[in-house]
């Protein structure tokens, strides 16, 4: 690891203010990615600014039709959340299979869809239950914050402060682990929204990360059950490949893994 | 037995400072004036080295020194060797490259060392190597087997064309042949044997010490066998003279024989000692022991059963391309042959056999011993073929293996192997019975009507440990001997030091070999200290692989043990003023038998120091050493039948149920055998099911990290139900043929026969992720 300057703000606008005092600052979050690519010397940041011990950023709210979860709320946390297993049973159960313990101990709903890995289980919930990210400057819809592998629509130094969920009629999240690293080889969240609407998300699938699912969308508008998949195909193009599954394998399990999150779902 | 004798599952010594964060590793270890060792590895598989620039890195912040691979071949620092020399068909020798410890011009695979960077502090080491400029020049790689031996492949060393390292056989080739042309049925099955990366817990770590006052060396390694590092340090890399060079293994973390090799890095680190006139420290880190530590596995294979029309088999035929990687490693070799092809015939009467193996070089990193080494990759074979032949057959697979069990003993196989004793069937009945093999049908077809594909398979393995003896394997090509030294002695107040040449880096040896003398001498085991691992202390040893340390190890114990407790009863009839024959020993006593005379070990120990009173002509002292050397191998078998569910819409494997009965002998501490079956089979089951190291055509390692690389955890592994069944071996007092490498030797096999059996297609590769089932099942 590369020397660095370690910062814990108070506040998100000091935070935000470090952040710019620094030539290459990087928010940490969990720090279960920043940590092991600084480690090998991958990533060099200037300054690190730990945004875990903002009480602002921590909590868990639910009022009415929305679940709101502050952004450096660990995994453990959420699992635990009597609001969370009320209002949205299928977040507690996504992440109560997201990674082990000790990373649930650790990790952040707002680390994890900042990071945005193409594998990360919270970015299907997102884009699944249409939530709404709001940070230090403005609202984002999910559909509009995810960008890719990697990539989000957060600016440089904006900071992630909650995750607004609708509570929905319906909702069941199942993934197939990656046999390694434990992320989603392939995970499906699906919605069943107060309005009727569907919505379903697939992670560990795509070339682009999180993505709809539109052929399942409509099978399950048409009938929300895991039996009006038997007849559904989910192309393979543009899936990712590699020793662990290939294209065509992440194709079923999207589809699999669907049906079983909609018998979760009920 | 007594509560701490042979027999008693005694809890472990050692554990107390392991799980108490107590263990003094190599890493842990701080001399003053350490410095840091930090390797520039090659990003490239197979390049020339053009150029290194040293200028800008060589006045950084805490720079000691640079070394390059130059500089070592300058100073005539010797290449690694290998240990065991291998005969072609054509009656030539192996075609070995040269293989030096940090590559001067030609590097090989991906995190070969070209140059060191020795700093006072790791981070400054690796400041400095980023400002290292290495030129390199890219040559195509040979990255598997297949890209290695097709026309037009690159070549790896000038020495070995088309990059082969030697075509060896075995067995009769037209007897067998002749068997199977009478054959009523043959088997054919192609088998890819899964390479594999050991992964100990500790990585790999060296600290070379040079006193430049007293001209001598010290290193302390992570090693399973100081001793042979030592003589391999001196009389083949001309580093140090032996008497000059003292090597420390202390707690090691875990080898699974990656340790028993002498590396690159252990020889760079003693050598830049001197160089640097500072002591110098390397530990690797997870990303280099993915690199650089010798792999295992790695094989193609062809293989034919032949049987007649009673289902008899009359002839094994084997063809087997091992990968070696890029340099022969210390004891490689041997593993694809003598290791390997000497255990086709399994637990079968098997008449005719006929085992050829091409080993070859590849742009990868070098591939030797892993747990099992060899072995594995034989009963993977065996096993395979005995199940694809009762399905071809339409028998059961139980009753076929039954038929062609070998039960009169001793019995000797076409492939060298005299097995000496064992009970076959007894095994698999003690296995069909814990799982209720007859109720499986019953079972499958419930199942069936849920949906699920369940499958069951059996493995019914048989391994040769401690391999021996010296001579035989001397007459095989080995460059060492493979018996086992050890010295008690009894300290003047009655406690005991026990010195072995075996090396524990998880086994448990500081109980089991205290163990032994609690048997003998009714002390309690807390009297008695297991020295080992310091070349200083202990006089020779060749350490511990190949479940060696109880049939070998142990028995060097015991016979020393034997000549301490002759002089202690003759001190002791001395003193009761007894004949020698009527002193027997009971609970740290010694008495004379039918009276109540007797007179304590202490006071016995005592008597031999002060030597007031000893017999006439007697030495002072109570020490006695023994070297042992076995009669032949110990051969453990077992049977292993493990049940389990496909998910056909995921391809993802379940376990119902493993069973392993297992045949070692007599164990010392059936505790930690437990614990060495358990660890066994999770690597069986990890090979089966998990692990594959994988590397592009470019010869890029894809698998080299705990991301990508599937260790196996507690949750993929099911609750193991063990058995055991014994007959004791003849070939050592104790009886005893060792059980540290039996579970990876037979579980795969198992895994893969139960999983093809549920999803009713025979062509399934390992690793079996859920993605290959997958495909198996719907193409």
């Amino acid at each position: 690891m590369y020397e660095t300057i370690y910062h814990r703000p108070s506040s998100v606008d000091e935070a935000v203010a470090l952040f710019g005092k620094g030539s290459d600052s990087k928010y940490l979050a969990g720090g279960h990615t920043l940590i092991p690519v600084m480690k090998q010397r991958l990533a060099a940041p200037s300054d690190v600014i730990d945004l875990g011990k903002i009480k602002e950023l921590i909590g868990i709210e639910a009022s009415g039709d929305t679940l709101t979860i502050k952004a450096a709320t660990t995994y453990f946390d959420i699992m635990q959340s009597a609001d969370v297993k009320k209002s949205i049973p299928a977040i507690a159960y996504l992440t109560s299979v997201l990674g082990d313990p000790a990373v649930r101990y650790r990790g952040t709903i707002g680390g994890s869809i900042a990071n945005n890995d193409p594998a990360a289980d919270f970015p299907a919930a997102l884009v699944s239950l249409g939530a709404t990210v709001k940070t230090n400057k403005r609202s984002i819809t999910a559909d509009d914050f995810f960008k890719g592998l990697f990539t989000t629509a957060l600016e440089d130094g904006e900071i992630i402060t909650q995750v607004s969920f609708p509570v929905p009629a319906k909702a069941g999240y199942e993934k197939m682990r990656h046999p390694a690293s434990r992320f989603a080889l392939t995970g499906v969240f699906v919605t069943k929204t107060k309005a009727g609407d569907v919505r379903v998300a697939a992670t560990g699938a795509s070339q682009n990360g999180v993505m709809r699912v539109p052929v399942i969308e409509t099978a399950l508008k048409a009938n929300w059950s895991a039996a009006a998949l038997d007849s559904v195909k989910v192309s393979d193009s543009g899936m990712l490949a590699d020793i662990h599954g290939s294209a065509a394998y992440r194709a079923n399990l999207v589809k699999v893994m669907a049906q079983r999150a909609v018998t979760a779902a009920g | 037995m007594g509560v701490e004798g042979i027999g008693a599952s005694v809890v472990r010594k050692e554990d107390r400072r392991f799980i108490t964060g107590k263990g003094r590793y190599v890493d842990d270890i701080k001399i003053v004036g350490l410095t840091h060792a930090h390797f520039i590895r090659s990003p490239h598989a197979h390049a020339k080295v053009k150029s290194i620039d040293t200028s800008a890195a060589k006045d950084m912040p805490g720079v000691v020194g640079i070394l390059t691979g130059q500089q070592i071949v300058d100073d005539k620092v010797g290449n690694l060797i290998c240990g065991w020399a291998i005969t072609s068909k054509d009656g030539t020798g192996m075609k070995m490259g040269a293989w030096p410890a940090m590559a001067p011009e030609i590097v090989r695979f991906v995190g070969q060392a070209v140059a060191v960077v020795i700093a006072e502090t790791k981070n400054q080491a690796k400041d400095a190597a980023e400002a290292v400029v290495v030129n390199y020049e890219e040559f195509p790689a040979a990255a598997d087997i297949r890209a290695a031996i097709k026309q037009g492949a690159p070549q790896l060393h000038p020495e070995a064309p088309g990059n082969v390292i030697y075509d060896w056989t075995i067995g009769d080739e037209a007897a067998t042949e002749a068997a199977f042309k009478a054959a009523a049925n043959v088997v054919s099955l192609d088998i890819t044997n899964n390479r594999l990366v050991p992964n100990a817990m500790e990585p790999r770590a060296a600290i070379g010490e040079y006193n430049e006052a007293e001209e001598h060396f010290t290193l302390y390694t992570t090693s399973q066998n100081p001793h042979v590092a030592r003589l391999v340090l001196s009389a083949f890399y001309n580093i140090a003279p032996e008497h000059k060079l003292r090597v420390v293994a202390p707690d090691v973390g875990g080898g699974f024989g990656s340790k028993i090799f002498i590396y690159p890095e252990e020889m760079v680190a003693l050598w830049a000692s001197k160089k640097v006139g500072r002591p110098v420290k390397w530990t690797g880190d997870r990303t280099e022991a993915f690199l650089t530590d010798a792999h295992g596995r790695d094989h193609l294979t062809n293989a034919e059963l032949a049987l007649d029309a009673n289902n008899k088999i009359t002839g094994l035929r084997v063809k087997t391309y091992a990968n070696l990687g890029a340099y022969m490693s210390l004891f490689s070799s041997s593993v694809p042959t003598y290791l390997y092809a000497t255990l086709l015939s399994g637990q079968y009467n098997i008449p005719n056999i006929f085992a050829e193996v091409i080993s070859v070089y590849t742009n990868t990193t070098p591939v030797d011993a892993y747990r099992g080494a060899g072995r594995p990759e034989a009963s993977f074979v065996v096993e395979r073929l005995l199940e694809t032949a009762a399905r071809q057959l339409k028998v059961d697979p139980a009753e076929l293996r039954r038929k062609n069990f070998i039960t009169q003993f001793p019995h000797q196989t076409p492939v060298i192997m005299a097995y000496d004793i064992g009970d076959f069937g007894a095994s698999l009945d003690s296995a069909m019975k814990a799982i209720d093999y007859a109720g499986f049908p019953a079972r499958k077809a419930k199942a069936k009507s849920e949906g699920k594909l369940r499958g069951i398979g059996l493995s019914c393995y048989i391994e040769a440990c401690g391999i021996a003896p010296s001579k035989a394997v001397g007459s095989l090509g080995a460059g060492v001997g493979l018996w086992e030294s050890a010295e008690v002695r009894v300290n003047p107040v009655g406690t005991i030091e026990i010195l072995t040449g075996s090396h524990s880096h998880g086994q448990g040896h500081e109980t089991t070999f205290c163990q032994l003398v609690a048997e003998r001498l009714g002390v309690p085991i807390s009297q008695v200290q297991i020295v080992h691992g310091d070349t200083d202390k202990v006089q020779f040893g060749m350490g511990t692989y190949g479940s060696r340390s109880a049939a070998v190890g142990l028995t060097a114990i015991l016979k020393a043990m034997e000549k301490v407790e002759a002089k202690a009863k003759k001190i002791a009839a001395h003193a009761l003023e007894a004949s020698e024959s009527d002193i027997v020993i009971e609970n740290g006593e010694f008495k004379v038998t039918g009276t109540d005379k007797s007179i304590a070990l202490p006071i016995v120990a005592l008597a031999a120091y002060t030597a007031h009173n000893l017999p006439d002509g007697m030495e002072p002292g109570l020490k006695e050493g023994a070297f042992y050397d076995p009669t032949n191998f110990t051969f453990p078998a077992g049977a292993y039948i493990c049940e389990l569910e496909v998910d056909a819409a995921t391809g993802k494997t379940s376990f119902i149920n493993f069973v392993a009965a297992d045949d070692f002998g007599r164990l010392i501490n059936p505790m930690i055998v437990e614990g060495q079956v358990h660890g066994g089979l999770a690597q069986g089951i990890g090979q089966a099911l998990l692990e594959g190291a994988a590397y592009d055509s470019s010869g890029q390692l894809l698998t080299a990290s705990f991301m990508d690389y599937a260790m196996p955890r507690a949750d993929d592994l099911p609750s193991f139900k063990l058995n055991h069944t014994t007959t004791l071996c003849p070939g050592n007092p104790l009886g005893v043929k060792g059980c540290g490498e039996a579970g990876a030797i037979g579980a795969s096999a198992a895994v893969i026969n139960a999983i093809t059996d549920a999803i009713g297609n025979n062509k399934l590769e390992m690793p079996a992720t859920p993605d290959r089932v997958w495909h198996a099942i719907h193409g």
